[in-house]
């Protein structure tokens, strides 16, 4: 099925009864081409570019639990390319490119609203970094621009400036940046790969890898062994779990990061804030929840919530940015289980197992990289070697000393 | 979380410092044949487990102690605290 406006008004005189489901639950089949396991925002992306841009049809994307059910709804939706590597900022500002034209390719409504990121400066010297980080991200071709306090002061009249211990003294922009609707993302992907042919398994858990001579041919799962060329991993917090399967230890810790929602107020905050002192990120969703958060926990978890130090500690950063919002009450909030790496870049490469090949270490920031992390994905799974813009995320770079460490933080996942 | 200081009792998380895996305790020796690998695995890799996980946690508002902790990072739940000191001795019972 495929929604336009002449099913929406057949579906409007017919009392909504002829709908089909967004993706078919399909009956496994006994051999696959490729096995994506892990039916996330990436592995359902890499399984939806893998049969449109390289034309292979045979796919099955295995979930353990429900599409949707996993990181890719447990997030802020904040999208962005403001990173300073070039190893980074050219992924990432693939990865946004990839969100202005994704409702198309998908033919699906994920609510891509580029509303405007803004992250505040509070001295000299983040000044200073800020517009080197500006400047990087122009080189690589993204949008960048240096607000002085009066520009922010008009969209953002109630942030605190003149506070004492941290007034803000400007900001770096970037207008491209934004939100988009996070489920919609998942729904989407899996509506349009299954349109292409993909086969989207839910509850189904991968127990197990088989190996033969060497090389991975399949995987035993609750509903039996299925046999295929190539198996690709992308399951966030889960990955050293699934990849010690096949002997591997990996530079990744688990680690807790926590996600809050208010209240539903008056549209107030009109694009995407972050705090220059502290961890704190805030964005209104289209139903007036302010949607807000910090720094993970910061310590070994795969429970899929957090403790009440982190929230107390993101709210005081809230406060400190914008008291305004201190009457607001807290209306829910959910933790996810992040793959921490080691120098707090993602890992896209093959493993020393010919057939098996990963996709993890995306630490907090994997949302906004679904796209571009389901393309370069699906080109090493198609290709057989990594695509030009994540050829460096590569998994012995620890080994051989070529890490791509945003802040600098060395082999500390917590910090990063 | 509250852990409970082996010296102080029952202190808040919000004082301590995590650092991770307590295998870091195992520093490989740096004079050996497989130095350079060794401590490419003893810096860069992790078990990661899920269940009980010994850890180290630094009691940075506190008494500035070292602590091994047994937690498992599926409940959160904390079984065992003990001074670093008690465990250097006998560094087999760590995690790896």
């Amino acid at each position: 099925m495929r929604y336009n406006w002449l099913k929406l008004l057949k579906e409007g005189f017919n009392n909504n009864s002829g709908w089909e489901k967004t993706w078919k639950n399909p009956e496994l089949k006994k051999e696959y081409d490729i096995i994506i396991i892990g039916g996330g925002g990436h592995g359902l992306a890499t399984a939806f570019y893998l049969a449109k841009e390289f034309n292979i049809k045979n796919i099955a994307v295995l979930e353990k639990k429900w599409i949707g059910g996993g990181n890719v709804g447990r997030n802020t939706t904040i999208i962005r390319s403001n990173y300073l590597l070039n190893e980074n900022e050219a992924f990432y500002e693939f990865s946004l490119k990839l969100w202005e034209s994704l409702e198309k390719q998908i033919n699906y409504n994920a609510m891509v609203s580029q509303r405007g990121v803004l992250n505040v400066y509070h001295s000299d010297s983040q000044r200073d970094s800020f517009t080197r980080r500006g400047n990087s991200m122009i080189i690589n071709g993204a949008d960048a621009e240096l607000y002085d306090v009066n520009k922010i002061k008009l969209l953002y009249p109630f942030l605190d400036f003149d506070n004492a211990r941290f007034p803000i003294k400007g900001g770096l922009f970037q207008k491209r940046g934004g939100t988009v609707r996070h489920d919609a993302v998942a729904w989407g992907y899996a509506h349009a790969a299954d349109q292409l042919g993909v086969d989207i398994i839910q509850n189904c858990e991968v127990e197990n890898f088989k190996f033969k001579f060497g090389a991975c041919i399949g995987v035993e799962t609750n509903k039996g062994f299925i046999k295929a060329n190539k198996v690709g991993c992308a399951v966030a917090g889960s990955t050293s779990l699934l990849m010690s399967k096949a002997n591997m230890n990996l530079p990744i810790e688990s680690h807790v990061l926590q996600a809050f929602v208010s209240e539903s107020l008056k549209p107030i905050i009109p694009g995407v804030i972050t705090f220059g002192a502290g961890h704190f990120y805030i964005s209104q969703s289209d139903k007036g929840g302010l949607v807000f958060g910090g720094d993970i926990d910061g310590y070994n978890s795969y429970a899929q919530r957090g403790g009440m130090e982190t929230l107390e500690d993101v709210c005081e950063g809230g406060l400190a940015l914008m008291p305004i919002i201190s009457k607001t009450r807290l209306l829910r909030m959910w933790g996810g289980v992040m793959d921490m790496s080691m120098d707090g870049s993602p890992i896209i490469d093959k493993t020393h197992i010919n057939g098996l090949y990963m996709n993890a270490g995306w630490c907090y920031g994997g949302f906004k990289a679904t796209p571009a992390s389901g393309w370069c994905f699906a080109h090493l799974l198609a290709k057989g070697y990594s695509h030009a813009l994540s050829k460096n995320y590569r998994l012995d770079r620890f080994k051989n000393g070529y890490m791509i460490d945003e802040k600098g933080q060395g082999a500390q996942p917590n910090l990063h | 979380m509250i852990i409970d200081h082996p010296l102080l009792g029952p202190r808040d998380i919000s004082e301590f410092i995590y650092l991770g895996d307590a295998s870091l305790l195992n520093r490989p020796k740096w004079d050996a044949e497989d130095a350079e690998h060794s401590f490419y695995e003893y810096l860069y890799l992790r078990k990661n487990i899920a269940g009980v996980h010994k850890e180290l946690w630094f009691h940075q508002q506190g008494d500035r102690s070292w602590l091994v902790i047994s937690r498992n990072t599926l409940t959160h739940e904390i079984t065992k605290v003990d001074l670093v000191g008690n465990h250097s001795k006998n560094m087999e019972i760590l995690n790896d």
